[in-house]
């Protein structure tokens, strides 16, 4: 048995809208999303990463803290976190982080991360499902000046400081070892993310950041005041801490639409131009004289 | 920042074979080439690899930047992004190019991340243009449009990286078209010494098992693809059994590759391969963006969906509105019965 150390373990995480879900009334006229009508889900492989962190900790000892940048409304996933077992969250939210891409996006990260002293491996998952760009978790390991280990699959090992990871690549796999701290992105055949604990959920039903406090206090109306509440959940730390830009070591011109390099020029809404297409009736005799245009026309042999 | 507009392919390889990739970026660096007036260099890195610089040559580069050291005969992250980050911040070049595979998704951003310029994932179309930035008021002359699909689908974003060097990119393999080889073709090479420090070798490889793939999606004039719509493993069997009767390869939408109907591997679309065969079927693909940028191309497209507004059909040449459970059985038949 591995003696029990307290490894220290971040993963981030990002709230996206479902795209695997969007429907056609998600879109509006001018080819913009309305996002309000899609779900606010956790990234699908943020769970992934989330749980490789938790089996960790399970096995090897440590404390697990789970950071997001996002709106406001994005510490629903912190909280889906404290669900699972993350013993500590940090919301990430700043006006100035808005229209981030990814270098501005990763800068912001690392800063967090820096914020948090040290730490051990840093999990994320592999992409986020609105944007697929797979970018955000090795620039952040660069900003840090730690390896990556991406496409992570299974923790295999670990000792003498070393880690040794199983990776799911293109067309094969890969085992790598190395040493710590490192980032590892996550994918989604790596585990079955647990799901919430009741427990837990009873535990942090009311963890919250401070802008969430009038909403706690319409649906908790016994509290009566903010600073009753805000004892209440001091006393149990229940409180979600957001850190903005102020809380963090960064040069602001390197954050959000400002410290992004890559510039949105146009957004093209696209046109379908319908072909000439013929009909074919799902029958016996529809399919039979369509394979025989398509053998007349040697596009079956 | 220099003036001269240069395009950097980044060669993969792998044991001494080229990813496709790699050679289509080359091909698609020479047309670009063509109204930049800039060279096309291949970046090559590993170990004992001088021959591909020949094919680099055949395929496309006036130059090929060769950075052959013992710690690059594997690929690592960290080594890798070293010697091409250290070069790129050297001559910056004008625009680099990079193949979306698992190599070249762990090595791009780190490198811009290091270099401090923008990126831009999964590219379905790359063009030279103006950029009249509102926020600088300034107009940029000839920048690289990276032109992909964004935000769940509908929307076309051309992304710009207006003041930073390299203009950086990854593509999907198939998204451009591989050019013949021309062994006429003579171009520069150019030997590198990379310097890898210690700090770079943390990582080790203690084992690698690589797949000679089996799917040969680009290359086959049929694929029959499944989707969502075959709600089960027995319907997608149908789907592999049509690509039998007619000889093709199988291909799927993102969902089915979720769902678990098939592997990643067979994904058609921006985030899978691009495909071009002779016959495509679609069947039970609702015909999202990202699922057409891959297969729009195609000869004759026939598409399968029981609804009739699924926007698949608008780019079908033929048109089934039916149950692929059952329109496929009569399709197999139909062939079978020819061939008697
Ligand atoms: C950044 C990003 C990248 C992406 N990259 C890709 C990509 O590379 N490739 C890709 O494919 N997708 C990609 N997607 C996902 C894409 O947006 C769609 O979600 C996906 O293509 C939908 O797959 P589908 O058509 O199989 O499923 P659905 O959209 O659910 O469609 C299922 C279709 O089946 C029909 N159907 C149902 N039952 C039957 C039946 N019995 N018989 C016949 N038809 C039936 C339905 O009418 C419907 O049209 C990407 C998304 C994002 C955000």
């Amino acid at each position: 048995m591995p003696s029990e150390q307290n490894y220290k373990l971040v993963v981030l995480v990002k709230q996206v809208p479902d795209t695997h879900n969007v429907t056609s009334d998600a879109m509006k006229e001018d080819g913009t999303m309305n996002r309000a009508v899609l779900p606010a889900i956790f990234n699908p492989e943020d769970l992934n990463a989330l749980e490789m962190a938790l089996a960790f900790k399970e096995r090897y000892g440590g404390e697990v803290t789970v950071l997001t940048m996002g709106p406001s409304k994005a510490a629903e996933v912190l909280r889906e976190s404290l669900y699972r077992g993350a013993d500590r969250v940090v919301l990430i939210t700043d006006r100035k982080f808005a229209g981030a891409d990814t270098l501005a996006t990763s800068y912001t990260l690392k800063s967090a991360v820096e914020k948090l002293g040290a730490f051990d491996v840093v999990f994320c998952g592999r992409q986020a499902i609105d944007g697929d760009t797979a970018q955000v978790g090795p620039q952040t390991a660069e900003k840090l000046g730690i390896p990556q280990i991406t496409y992570a699959e299974s923790i295999v090992e670990l000792s003498g400081g070393e880690i040794v990871v199983q990776r799911a690549l293109d067309r094969g796999m890969e085992m790598v070892k190395c040493s710590l701290p490192c980032l590892l992105t996550v994918v989604a055949s790596a585990n079955r993310p647990r799901p919430a604990s009741a427990r837990k959920r009873i535990e942090y039903k009311l963890a919250a950041t401070p802008f969430e406090y009038q909403d706690v206090l319409e649906k908790w109306p016994e509290f009566e005041t903010v600073e009753a509440l805000e004892a209440y959940l001091a006393e149990r730390s229940l409180q979600i801490p957001v850190w903005s830009a102020a809380d963090l070591d960064v040069e602001e011109d390197k954050l959000g639409l400002e410290g992004s390099p890559t510039q949105v020029y146009k957004i093209n809404f696209v046109v379908l131009e319908t072909r000439d297409s013929k009909e074919v009736s799902p029958t016996q005799e529809g399919v039979e004289t369509l394979v025989q245009e398509l053998v007349q026309e040697y596009v079956v042999g | 920042m220099t003036d001269t507009k240069n395009i950097w392919v980044f060669i993969e390889q792998d044991e001494g074979q080229i990813a496709d990739v790699s050679l289509e970026l080359l091909a698609k660096a020479q047309e670009l080439a063509g109204s930049l007036g800039g060279e096309v260099c291949a970046l090559l890195c590993g170990h004992d690899v001088d021959e591909l610089a020949q094919t680099a040559i055949s395929h496309g580069a006036g130059r090929v930047l060769l950075i052959d050291h013992p710690e690059l005969a594997l690929y690592r992250s960290l080594p890798y992004a070293r010697a091409v980050t250290d070069l790129v911040r050297d001559r910056r070049p004008y625009i680099c190019l990079f193949g979306a595979t698992s190599v070249g998704r762990d090595l791009a951003p780190r490198v811009a991340s290091a270099a401090r310029v923008g990126l831009t994932a999964d590219c379905t179309d790359l063009q030279i243009g103006d950029y009249n930035s509102k926020k600088d008021k300034q107009l940029y002359k000839d920048l690289l449009y990276q032109i992909r699909p964004a935000f769940g689908g509908n929307i076309i974003a051309t992304i710009v990286n207006p003041r930073t060097r390299p203009q950086m990119a990854t593509v999907r393999e198939g998204v451009m078209r591989l050019q013949p080889p021309d062994d006429t073709r003579e171009g520069v090479i150019e030997r590198i010494e990379p310097v890898i420090e210690d700090q770079d070798l943390v990582l080790q490889v203690l084992s690698r098992q690589v797949r000679q793939s089996t799917v040969h999606l680009k290359d086959s004039p049929i694929v029959v693809a499944g989707g969502a719509g075959a709600s089960c493993k027995e319907d997608f069997e149908l789907i592999r059994e049509l690509a039998h009767v007619l000889g093709g390869e199988v291909g799927a939408s993102r969902a089915a590759v979720d769902a678990g109907f098939i592997s990643p591997e067979h994904q058609v679309g921006q985030t899978g391969i691009t495909v071009r065969p002779r016959l495509y079927i679609a069947a039970g693909i609702s015909g999202a963006i990202q699922h057409r940028a891959g297969m729009d191309q195609s000869n004759k497209i026939i598409a399968i969906n029981t609804d009739p507004n699924a926007p698949i059909f608008q780019v079908a040449h033929y048109k089934i509105v039916g149950d692929l459970a059952e329109v496929i059985p009569l399709l197999i038949s139909a062939l079978r019965e020819k061939a008697k």
